[in-house]
């Protein structure tokens, strides 16, 4: 049977069906006025003891719920408080002169089939967060009747928290709330498959973020499904096999070994340094925007940031920020990341990144022009208020200073000396930071890497951005579609310019990191190791890849792959040969 | 009375979390909000509402907020719209 994945992974086990059973109207009508009030207090009662124990879920450190998670929970949290459900439950009350139970389930009833007929997907999907609000008022609503715990109000599974399933049991149903799925125990419950639903209902992003692997919108086919079948749920590719033959089985458990193989071993880098099979010790560390990036970093097991691009905390302000509202900013993150290192860039605006409040006007060739360094060197009260935030948070963590788009060596002696003096103002305001905070540079315009002897006497470290490099070296707008194709990163002039950066580096004793997508290219790792380079910095979701990709490698080598693809004189040549390596 | 024409710019349109986002946000105010797309009308303060109304990256929605802080709520709605909304 054919569904749509929603989870990856492979599960194995014997089916438990859960039956819907329609929540049954008792038909009782009110009396008076006085019934009518009481039946909306019980209303309001319910909603808000619902919206604490949504709130008790968000709050309860034991489920570790992911971010993901604690959003969908939150929009549950407005849903249930939704005045236009409200004010229809109670025109069923005051109006018909129904139970607050009843004019509930009608109202639930109604507003499912009303967004699972929709034409939009997104919005179809939308039906179950619906029906697993109505479900929570209810059971609030039955425990305030009961004195008790109460039924489940159509038999869904909303208690899986405290019912508990047979070892190894895989759900079938009709469709599967969030809440099924945030309090799911996954160590009894090994996957899903629901009739309806699609790769956007919340169950699916929460099974994917906690790793159960699920397919969804099955339809009509199945029903066939009885309690204990035993069934192959495979969530990469959807599908779901109903009493599979034994070889079918054999087939699947080693499709499941190598899948957890691969994902263990990943998982189980985590903690281990990238280290070659020789014991080269290389760093891995993370590119950064946001906060919330850094979680990932240390997730997926990066050593620091290689990279904060600070753009994007100035997009997102109404206006410049202050020296005050930046230095929270990187005091966050400095904080969050201990003694481990976070390389805070200066803005880099310009060329395709603008800033709503700061108007730049039209260039000809916006990549050759005003833009990053050039910017503050020419704002410089803009970039002393940018220089003393990160040096005050320095003061709270280990801070490094990198200065983007130097093409020369009189803009980096003018930024140092704005950076003296943005030390001195601080001084003399009686603040705290580190006075011997490392400064160094992005290398990312062919002038810089060739003068890279000269710059590495002047700076703590370099930072080698191939993405720009490489447009500048081949002088290619990869966002141009006629010549995009022409945009190479193993050209062999672009590969000469990272091996010059790298040795200039270490006969100067800087060191030299690597923040481009090449990084993250684990075809280009072999090479780069070759070339000397210690520490490469990326994207989060690409550590564990390049993490895994080292220990496979040996520097012997690695160096000799070097040698010979700086022999070579064309990238088809160089990519092949890579390839071939790579093997 | 402010009234304010957007563009959405998201690939998801309104869904879920930038509704739940644009309701927190405008409980910190005292004024009333208004959504209007088309023809339709909603009051900004109903997950239901604002889900039905459908609106999709690309389309045109205007805001209308009338009390006696719509003119900071004016500038929060602002920045929605232009920053946060599609970071969410």
């Amino acid at each position: 049977m054919k569904g749509i994945g929603v989870s990856p992974g492979i599960s194995i086990g014997r089916a438990c069906v859960i039956r819907k059973k329609e929540a049954v109207l008792t038909g009782i009508l009110l009396k008076d006025e006085a019934d009518i009030r009481l039946e909306i207090e019980k209303y309001d009662n319910a909603v808000t003891a619902s919206i604490k124990e949504i709130e008790a879920i968000i709050g309860n450190e034991k489920l570790l719920l992911r971010p993901e998670s604690i959003a969908i929970l939150e929009t549950q949290i407005e849903f249930l408080g939704d005045p236009q459900i409200k004010s229809n439950v109670v025109e069923k009350i005051k109006g018909d002169k129904k139970s607050v139970h009843d004019s509930l389930v009608e109202v639930i009833r109604d507003t499912v089939e009303l967004f699972k007929n929709m034409q939009d997907e997104y919005l179809s999907a939308r039906s179950s967060d619906i029906q697993d609000i109505g479900n929570r008022i209810l059971k609030q609503l039955n425990v305030s009747v009961q004195g008790g715990q109460g039924d489940q109000p159509d038999g869904r599974i909303a208690q899986s928290g405290t019912k508990k399933f047979e070892l190894g049991t895989i759900l079938i149903a009709e469709d599967i709330t969030p809440s099924d799925t945030i309090t799911m125990d996954p160590t009894h419950i090994i996957g899903f498959a629901t009739q309806t639903g699609g790769s956007t209902s919340h169950a699916a992003i929460i099974a994917r973020s906690r790793g159960i692997p699920a397919v969804v919108g099955c339809g009509e086919g199945l029903t066939i499904i009885a309690d204990n079948d035993l069934l192959i749920l495979d969530g990469g590719n959807g599908l779901v096999l109903v009493n599979p033959d034994p070889d079918r089985v054999a087939e699947y458990q080693a499709k499941k070994a190598a899948y957890a193989a691969q994902s263990d071993r990943l998982t189980a880098l985590k903690d281990m340094a990238a280290c070659t099979m020789d014991g080269e010790i290389i760093q891995l560390m993370g590119n950064i925007s946001q906060v919330e990036d850094l979680e990932q970093v240390f997730d997926k097991g990066g050593e620091g940031v290689g990279l904060l691009r600070t753009e994007l905390f100035f997009m997102g302000s109404p206006s410049f920020p202050t020296e005050e509202e930046q230095f929270e900013f990187y005091k966050k993150i400095a904080l969050r990341s201990g003694n481990k290192p976070v390389t805070i860039r200066t803005l880099d605006i310009g060329g395709d990144k603008q800033l709503p409040y700061f108007e730049l006007p039209a260039e000809q060739n916006p990549f050759l022009g005003y833009r990053a360094i050039r910017i503050s060197l020419d704002k410089p009260e803009l970039f002393i208020a940018q220089l003393k935030a990160i040096l005050r948070a320095s003061a709270f963590g280990n801070c490094k200073i990198l200065f983007p788009m130097i093409s020369n060596i009189q803009e980096l002696r003018l930024a140092k000396s704005i950076l003296a003096i943005a030390k001195s103002e601080l001084s003399a305001e009686n603040k705290a930071y580190d006075p011997a905070i490392e400064t160094g540079i992005m290398i990312e315009i062919p002038s810089a890497a060739l003068i890279a002897d000269l710059l590495a006497k002047e700076v703590d470290f370099f930072s080698i951005g191939t993405n720009d490099l490489c447009q500048y070296t081949l002088a290619i707008d990869r966002m141009n579609e006629k010549v995009k194709d022409l945009y190479d990163p193993f050209h062999p002039g672009l590969l000469r310019l990272i091996s010059y950066v790298i040795e200039q580096g270490h006969k100067n004793n800087i060191p030299v990191a690597l923040c481009g997508e090449l990084a993250a290219d684990p075809m280009a790792t072999l090479l780069l190791l070759g070339m000397g380079l210690k520490e490469f910095s990326m994207s989060a979701a690409a550590i564990p890849l390049i993490k895994n990709s080292i220990h496979n490698k040996r520097m012997s080598k690695a160096k000799e792959v070097f040698k010979k693809v700086m022999e070579m004189d064309n990238s088809k040549d160089i990519t092949t040969y890579l390839q071939e390596v790579n093997q | 009375m402010i009234t304010k024409d957007y563009i959405i710019l998201s690939p998801e349109g309104i869904h879920a979390r930038p509704a739940t986002t644009l309701i927190r946000l405008t409980k910190k105010f005292g004024s009333a909000f208004h959504l209007k797309k088309g023809d339709t009308v909603i009051r900004l303060n109903s997950m239901l509402n604002i889900l039905a109304l459908a609106a999709k990256n690309g389309e045109t929605i205007s805001v209308i907020i009338e009390g006696e802080d719509e003119a900071e709520a004016a500038i929060a709605i602002d920045e929605f719209f232009t920053e946060q909304l599609k970071n969410l």
